[in-house]
């Protein structure tokens, strides 16, 4: 597989406005993101994660180092616009990426931005608007709607620009339970069906573990990077760095230590339930024999 | 409830009036408030009047709405009438009472100046009742595209007046939410005299101010993200297109001007 962004030795400072001190995001962090892969990145507050985000569409420029899209360099005015086309970016927060008072309009806004012919921004307007189940609402104001209404939307706007790759920073921040799940399930199928190439940052580790990597960002360096299965194992580790390890992953592991025996890559719910009801009939069963 | 405010005063329809080009519209606009300050007599009075009835009735706004957009401008209105009526001297006198008298000329200007006067907030609000806001800026962004030469940021006056009319019901929203967490803490607005009920204000306008410039700031980053470089090679989902209910219009626009040139230089 080929990488499609590359981040070779990237370091992001900048000052902070009050006391004149230098922050450093980023540290010499060295990443390459697989095309048509499903990357999660984790971390608390101040780790650096959303910064990483920037730095992958030219949004923000290293201080050092150098990030590639595709073998572009975000340094070179060049070919800044084609990166930002191929690495689509949706925010946290659905009002404040909407420029449009009518939903149509403003999945528009990029394509119209590229310059695409009127006839082919409304067949991908259309396009887009279906695959994130909004079509319906196409002539709504985006006020009218719910928090993850607007995030698709965001996500539609995205979509029509015919990304590569599409980050999400924290898309899921700022929803519902309900707005949540409809946005994971329009990314999982950005990426399984569409064949896009999805980086997902978070602070719910849930999310990523159905992704194909997951990266633990710490105080601007990587601090773990694996499978799901071998990053959540680390539930020592997670919860030193501050992170919450998700329910089963925690479960499990308080088993283990009581001296059940749970085989170590279990980390989903139902892997759980399944192993657990096989501990107790088997139990059931030697109860009875004796 | 702050949610619940219309933008602007469109008023949703699918009226010939309606589906005009809103470049043609705003200069349509234009044109009939020139053609409102060259009428000199009766006769031209009757064309322009009959030519906005017209107007109004294939519209389909109700009645309600155009006397609504009269309100604000009532007194004016009233005051205008009354001085006119009061203060023009010439003609015959046709009724005194001790220092206030009313002449022909007098009924006759305060009679124009406030038929005028109507015409003039009708035709107007005609324009905005049937062209959704962003419809217009648009239209403005088309019409000014000409003096982009000698420095007029059309494309950047247009999407300023988008982001605004996308913002408002968002800040709305903001607002409203701020005044319920200031009254939870114990914030009062509604006594006190009037310095009193200013000074409560800060504390609402203050977050909302800070906030809007976090959402600014993010807006800009989203913008870019997306690709936007100003109007330099932009193209459009709606482009406007010119109909032939564009060209009946200009027509009978320009019809009008032509009686009351006739009018004015002939007849009077």
């Amino acid at each position: 597989m080929n990488s499609i962004i590359e981040l070779k030795n990237v370091t992001f400072e900048y000052k902070n406005g009050d006391e004149d001190r230098v922050v450093r995001a980023l540290d010499r962090v060295d990443l390459a993101i697989e095309e048509g892969s499903f990357t999660g990145i984790i971390g608390v507050n101040g780790s650096g994660k959303s910064t990483l985000a920037k730095n992958m569409n030219g949004l923000m420029l290293p201080t050092e180092g150098e990030v590639f899209v595709k073998g572009m360099n975000t340094r070179d005015p060049e070919t800044i616009w084609q990166i930002r086309q191929s690495v689509g970016m949706v925010f946290q927060n659905p009002d404040n990426q909407m420029v449009s008072a009518i939903v149509e309009d403003d999945v528009a806004f990029g394509p119209e931005n590229l310059g695409v012919d009127p006839e082919e921004i409304r067949r991908r307007v259309d396009q887009s608007l279906t695959d994130v189940g909004m079509y319906d609402y196409r002539k709504k104001a985006p006020h009218m709607l719910s928090g993850g209404q607007k995030q698709r939307i965001a996500i539609a706007g995205v979509v029509a620009m015919l990304p590569d790759v599409i980050v999400f920073d924290e898309p899921t921040a700022m929803l519902d339970p309900k707005g949540r799940r409809e946005v994971l399930e329009i990314i999982r199928k950005l990426n399984e069906e569409s064949g896009k190439t999805v980086v997902l940052i978070t602070h719910f580790m849930d999310e990523v573990a159905r992704a194909d990597r997951v990266i633990v960002m710490d105080d601007g360096k990587v601090a773990l990077d694996g499978k799901p299965r071998e990053i959540f194992l680390e539930v020592e580790k997670l919860k030193e760095l501050g992170l919450d390890v998700p329910f089963a992953t925690e479960l499990a592991d308080r088993l283990r230590k009581e001296g059940v025996d749970i085989p170590e890559d279990v980390i989903f719910m139902e892997e759980l339930a399944s192993e657990i009801e096989k501990r107790v009939k088997n139990q059931c069963q030697s109860e009875s024999n004796i | 409830m702050l949610k619940d405010i219309t933008l602007g005063q469109y008023y949703p329809g699918d009226s010939v009036i309606h589906r005009m080009d809103p470049r043609f519209k705003i200069i349509a606009t234009l044109l009939y408030i020139v053609a409102l300050f060259i009428m000199v007599n009766f006769t031209s009075y009757i064309f322009t009047v009959t030519f906005l009835v017209v107007v109004v009735a294939l519209s389909k706004v109700p009645l309600k709405f155009i006397l609504r957009g009269m309100k604000p401008i009532f007194i004016i209105l009233i005051l205008t009438f009354l001085l006119n009526l009061f203060l023009t001297r010439g003609g015959d006198n046709l009724f005194s009472i001790g220092f206030l008298s009313i002449t022909t000329q007098g009924l006759r200007s305060a009679v124009f100046l406030a038929t005028r006067l109507i015409l003039l907030i009708t035709a107007s609000s005609i324009l905005t009742y049937t062209t959704k806001p962003i419809m217009l800026t648009d239209g403005i962004e088309s019409l000014l595209k000409p003096f982009k030469v000698i420095g007029v940021p059309a494309h950047e006056l247009a999407m300023m007046m988008s982001i605004a009319l996308r913002f408002i019901p968002t800040l709305m929203e903001e607002t409203d939410r701020i005044m319920k967490a200031q009254m939870a803490r114990g914030a009062d607005f509604e006594t006190g005299n009037l310095i009193t009920r200013a000074r409560g204000l800060v504390p609402i306008l203050i977050p909302l101010f800070i906030g809007s410039l976090r959402r600014a700031d993010e807006l800009a980053m989203a913008m870019e993200a997306r690709c936007y470089q100003g109007g330099e090679g932009r193209t459009r989902l709606h482009s406007l297109k010119y109909s032939y209910l564009d060209l009946i219009g200009a027509i009978a626009i320009a019809a009008l001007l032509a009686v009351l040139i006739v009018q004015r230089f002939w007849f009077a």
